[in-house]
């Protein structure tokens, strides 16, 4: 630095010369953001529909899922504190299921995400957690991708039942004295799992009618 | 760039300076992530990826940046690069992204990526700082393997777990059998400290048995450690 440049010229010259960076480098970032946005978009809703196929059996309904849905305020029976989501499949225009997030908040990592989808006449036809922090190699069996048994994770055991098979009381796990098996040293994330599916198909089935009746992105 | 500074670099970035043992930064990344090798090695190929991306662009740029504000124009460029690298994962690798998602933009606060800037790229040119980077990040890597391996052998039973999200069709290893009562304690948390714990021992083992060999040898040559080491 040569004597000719005064503290405030300095000041000025460095100020300016990390406006410039700073205007080069946001410009690099927002064309990567617009070059990557339809394939981050395009992902985000592929990887959507592969747990609603999940949930649902793919072919049993023929709306676009995605785009028929009821926004739902803060609902305390499903865990939503900040509201959510219902997607709703039909065949034909006849109402087939209702595909809804709900929250565990009792999880041992706390908060679950869950997707429970329950069809017309009151059978959870599936259900998979989202998200969730559970203690890895423990209690993330919930999770099917990090399950052992592979051949009949432990999430798909509530696949196919309703009220009718277990009844409300019994929608537990064995432990609390319900129907469902947790496994040994992991009961708190399977009865958490358990619990809020159990709600969410009490909720499916007490609001099956209103919830399809409602206009599209309304709420009911 | 001469083959004895290529030399210099690669023998820093892979033992002598390894980041994992013997600097020591990036504790927390290193810890968080390696509770499998499939996600240790994953973790270690984006920050290699990161620094070499940043390592070039600061020593192409160094010119321009004045001393005074080095560190702010640093962070800035180190973090446009993993947003950069962030996105692209998002967009290209998406089950990638999906298990390693909310590291990817830690990698901005990994002590390693600045360090390496500031010791190395901000002095050195383009071709030289990208090797660095490189031999500094594989140094990382292979750590962070031994380290994730390690843990998941001994908490799960298996290796590779996971590895079906990078490269379908592919399956895990089994190493105990469908029995292993899982030793947890590896996979968590305090595991990690342990492990590396370990490592670190060893580490320092092997090099003060070289050591005491290097010193009871005749001197031949003067040994490849002319570089000093950088502080950070």
């Amino acid at each position: 630095m040569t004597t000719r440049y005064t503290a405030s010229h300095t000041s000025l010259r460095t100020a300016g010369i990390m406006l410039v960076f700073t205007v080069l480098f946001t410009m690099v970032m927002s064309l990567t953001y617009n070059a990557t946005r339809p394939a981050i978009e395009a992902s985000e809703l592929r990887e959507k529909m592969r747990l609603i196929n999940d949930v649902l059996r793919p072919g049993s309904f023929d709306n676009v899922l995605l785009d028929d849905y009821v926004e739902l305020g803060p609902t305390p029976e499903l865990g939503l504190d900040k509201g959510g989501r219902v997607y709703r499949a039909r065949n034909g225009g006849q109402p087939v299921a209702l595909v809804i997030e709900t929250v565990a908040p009792n999880g041992y990592g706390g908060r679950i995400q869950l997707i429970v989808a329950v069809s017309v006449d009151g059978h959870v036809t599936g259900v998979r957690a989202i998200t969730h922090s559970e203690t890895p190699g423990l209690g993330d069996y919930i999770d099917p991708k990090k399950d052992k048994d592979k051949a009949k994770p432990w999430i798909t055991q509530f696949t196919g039942l309703s009220f009718a098979e277990v009844a409300a009381d019994k929608w537990k796990v064995k432990r609390d004295g319900g129907a469902f098996h947790s496994r040994v040293g992991a009961t708190i994330s399977a009865r958490a799992v358990t619990d809020a599916s159990g709600k969410a198909l009490a909720w499916a089935v007490r609001h099956n009618r209103d919830l399809f009746a409602a206009k599209n992105g309304d709420r009911p | 760039m001469n083959m004895q500074s290529f030399r210099d670099n690669a023998w820093n970035g892979l033992w002598k300076q390894n980041t994992g043992l013997v600097q020591l930064l990036g504790l927390c990344p290193i810890l968080a992530i390696s509770t499998s090798m499939v996600n240790a090695v994953s973790l270690g190929l984006a920050t290699l990826l990161v620094m070499a991306l940043a390592n070039f662009a600061i020593a192409s740029l160094r010119n321009f940046i004045p001393y005074e504000i080095r560190i702010p124009v640093f962070i800035l460029i180190i973090a446009a690069l993993v947003t950069m690298v962030d996105l692209s994962f998002n967009a290209y690798l998406h089950e990638l992204y999906l298990v390693l998602g909310i590291f990817i933009p830690l990698i901005v606060t990994n002590c390693i990526v600045l360090a390496r800037v500031e010791a190395y790229a901000a002095k050195n040119g383009p071709l030289e700082s990208t090797v660095d980077a490189v031999m500094m990040g594989l140094g990382l890597v292979w750590v962070l393997a031994l380290l994730g391996g390690i843990r998941e052998l001994i908490g799960n039973g298996t290796l590779f777990g996971g590895i079906d999200m990078i490269f379908p069709g592919l399956s895990p290893i089994s190493v105990f059998g469908p029995d292993y009562p899982n030793f947890l304690i590896a996979i968590l948390p305090p595991g990690g400290f342990f492990a590396l714990g370990c490592l670190i021992a060893l580490y320092n083992w092997i090099s003060s048995r070289a050591a005491a060999r290097a010193a009871a040898r005749p001197k031949t040559a003067p040994a490849p450690d002319a570089e000093a080491a950088p502080t950070s």
